[in-house]
């Protein structure tokens, strides 16, 4: 009768660690030997079919001597540096005059952030639409008299990548709004109040202590925006499928017509790698960092 | 004294009318898409062509909802939308259960039987949540196309059960640090095993967190594009995939009000989601910002 039991206590005491090996296994394949495995590619002469010799460098040296990766990489810059700035400066407006004690706060977030919830394939198809010249806002303004106007960005090489920052700073807005939001309603009004009665304008108050303030707020929203930036790829191919031309071609779309159209698949795994040591350089800091504070925290 | 106190008053006024204009203004422009999508959807082809695009349709129809929905063609196929919905339901609803499942019972393991190295196992997870997928689609096509999966829809919900457990995991394991371990505790004294206390205890109680996941992992896999269009091809395609090849066909008159009644049903879904349940949407976007 002993035996058992302590075989079954072994089992109960093991039982943990059990459970969790299946999604340690899922995760330790689907993610560190799948990046692995890319990078394996990366350094071989893969183009339609993966092959598994090894050629140093040399599609890493393809991909850099590509005028449309250097246009992809170009944009993905100007990109990011200008959703990230607008989407920030609008969010935080937004969070600021919500918290103003407004009426119909309820409703006007809930506005602001339903684009959050549509894919980037509906929000691409819809501002096309929107940004089409001959049917869409710059006929409603020409319509309206001004005959001059001229908004024909999405048809212009030079102009375009704007119309995928107006995309997405349309859908993101949102989400920026909703954590500095947050963080304004964890500061204390008592320091407000302080700074009021010592006299400091509104304005001055926000610039000079609130905004310090939502340190933690910006460093989530600054990580999480490039993050989407960084593999925004569906928004490009809905909006102006990479064009016109290859005006919009941003890395992600670059890996994808690489390998899944050009048959040249060790560029495309390189890119792809290019595209992952971007990320984890901004991830990796931030979530040792998060976890660091949180092990101090409690 | 009075006159100081009646131009403070004034000056109040025009700033609650700035607070207000400004955030009238905002809501109008995240709006407009909205707007134009639906009534474009609901207008003929000849009234869009004749320059109606903000204003409402002159003549409500739903045949271009009619068509997208059951007619538009798709490569070569006319059969509308409606197959390509069926698939995003038959990918969503399993993907959906078992991603969640997976991380509910993951959070409970990392925060109430902790062991040696599972914080370590928790950072290796937490790196999962902000992988771009690009890094790893091409083994992925070759493990799916070993395991004869490639092109299905069975295919599709393993790979976004794997790549949503990290999510899930962080979601779980952030709810149930905040249950105390006096609780559990307390079971096990009184002689309940591992899965007693998570069915009995922890999942009772994880309601919220529960919802969150599961919206979060909803709107995720239904708006998900680029697995879907990497792993499937034809008939398999998810919704998004449909969608984006209904706008892409360059042949005849462009039927605008057949893109965007295309565009509104696949997006009727995560929208109903949000409005039913928005504030636990919200809570699943800050979840990747918010520590636990």
């Amino acid at each position: 009768m002993q035996k058992p039991i302590s075989l079954k206590d072994r089992l109960a005491a093991w039982l943990p660690q059990l459970v969790l090996t299946p999604s340690i296994l899922a995760v330790f394949v689907g993610v560190y030997l799948f990046i692995a495995w890319t990078a394996v590619i990366s350094f071989s002469s893969s183009k339609m079919l993966p092959r598994y010799d090894f050629v140093g460098l040399e599609q890493y040296i393809r991909l850099w001597s590509t005028p449309r990766w250097i246009t992809a990489v170009e944009n993905l810059f100007l990109f990011t540096v200008l959703f990230l700035a607008i989407t920030i400066a609008v969010g935080l407006f937004m969070a600021i005059l919500l918290d103003q004690k407004v009426r119909a706060e309820g409703v006007l977030r809930a506005v602001y952030l339903y684009p959050m919830a549509l894919s980037f394939i509906v929000t691409g198809t819809a501002w096309k639409w929107i940004l089409n010249p001959s049917l869409g806002i710059q006929k409603v303004v020409n319509d309206l008299g001004w005959h001059s106007f001229v908004f024909d960005w999405i048809t212009r090489p030079e102009f375009a990548i704007y119309c995928v920052v107006i995309a997405a700073v349309w859908q993101s807005t949102g989400f920026a709004m909703a954590i500095f939001l947050a963080g304004l309603r964890g500061i204390d009004n008592s320091i407000i109040k302080a700074a009021q009665i010592e006299g400091a304008s509104l304005t001055r108050i926000y610039l000079s202590i609130i905004v310090p303030m939502l340190r933690p707020a910006f460093l989530s929203v600054i990580v999480l925006l490039s993050y989407i930036s960084i593999k925004s790829f569906d928004l490009v191919l809905a909006l102006t499928n990479a064009g016109p031309g290859s005006a919009t071609e941003m890395p992600s779309t670059f890996m994808f017509s690489a390998t899944f159209r050009r048959n040249q698949m060790g560029v495309g795994a390189a890119s792809a790698m290019m595209m992952l040591m971007t990320v984890a350089a901004i991830i990796i800091p931030y979530l040792y960092s998060e976890l660091k504070e949180d092990r101090n925290g409690h | 004294m009075a006159t100081d106190l009646r131009s403070a008053r004034r000056a109040q006024n025009w700033g609650r009318l700035f607070i207000y204009g400004s955030l009238a203004a905002m809501a109008a422009f995240y709006l407009m898409p909205l707007w134009v999508m639906i009534v474009t959807s609901l207008k003929s082809l000849d009234e869009i062509y004749s320059g109606s695009f903000i204003g409402l349709p002159k003549a409500v129809t739903f045949d271009a909802w009619a068509k997208a929905w059951g007619t538009a063609c798709i490569g070569t196929k006319c059969e509308g939308l409606k197959p390509y919905f069926v698939n995003s339901l038959v990918m969503v609803i399993p993907a959906v259960i078992l991603s969640s499942g997976i991380g509910a019972i993951n959070g409970y393991v990392l925060t109430k039987w902790r062991f040696k190295g599972s914080n370590i196992v928790f950072g290796m997870l937490l790196f999962g949540c902000f992988l771009p997928f690009q890094a790893v689609i091409l083994p992925m096509a070759q493990v799916l196309g070993r395991l004869g999966l490639s092109g299905t829809i069975p295919g599709l919900v393993l790979v976004h059960t794997v790549y949503g457990i990290a999510f899930t995991t962080l979601f779980f394991r952030n709810y149930f640090i905040t249950i105390p371990d006096e609780l559990t505790k307390a079971a096990q004294i009184d002689g309940a095993g591992f899965f007693r206390i998570f069915f009995s205890i922890m999942l009772p109680a994880a309601l919220p967190i529960i919802v969150v996941s599961c919206i979060w992992q909803f709107t995720q896999i239904w708006n998900d594009f680029l697995f879907g269009v990497s792993f499937t091809a034809g008939d398999s395609t998810p919704v998004t995939v449909a969608l984006n090849n209904i706008v892409n066909v360059t042949m005849g008159r462009k039927q605008y009000n057949v893109d965007m009644a295309s565009a509104m049903i696949a997006a009727i879904p995560t929208l109903v989601v949000y409005v039913v349940a928005g504030r636990y949407f919200v809570r699943g976007l800050t979840a990747g910002a918010v520590k636990g």
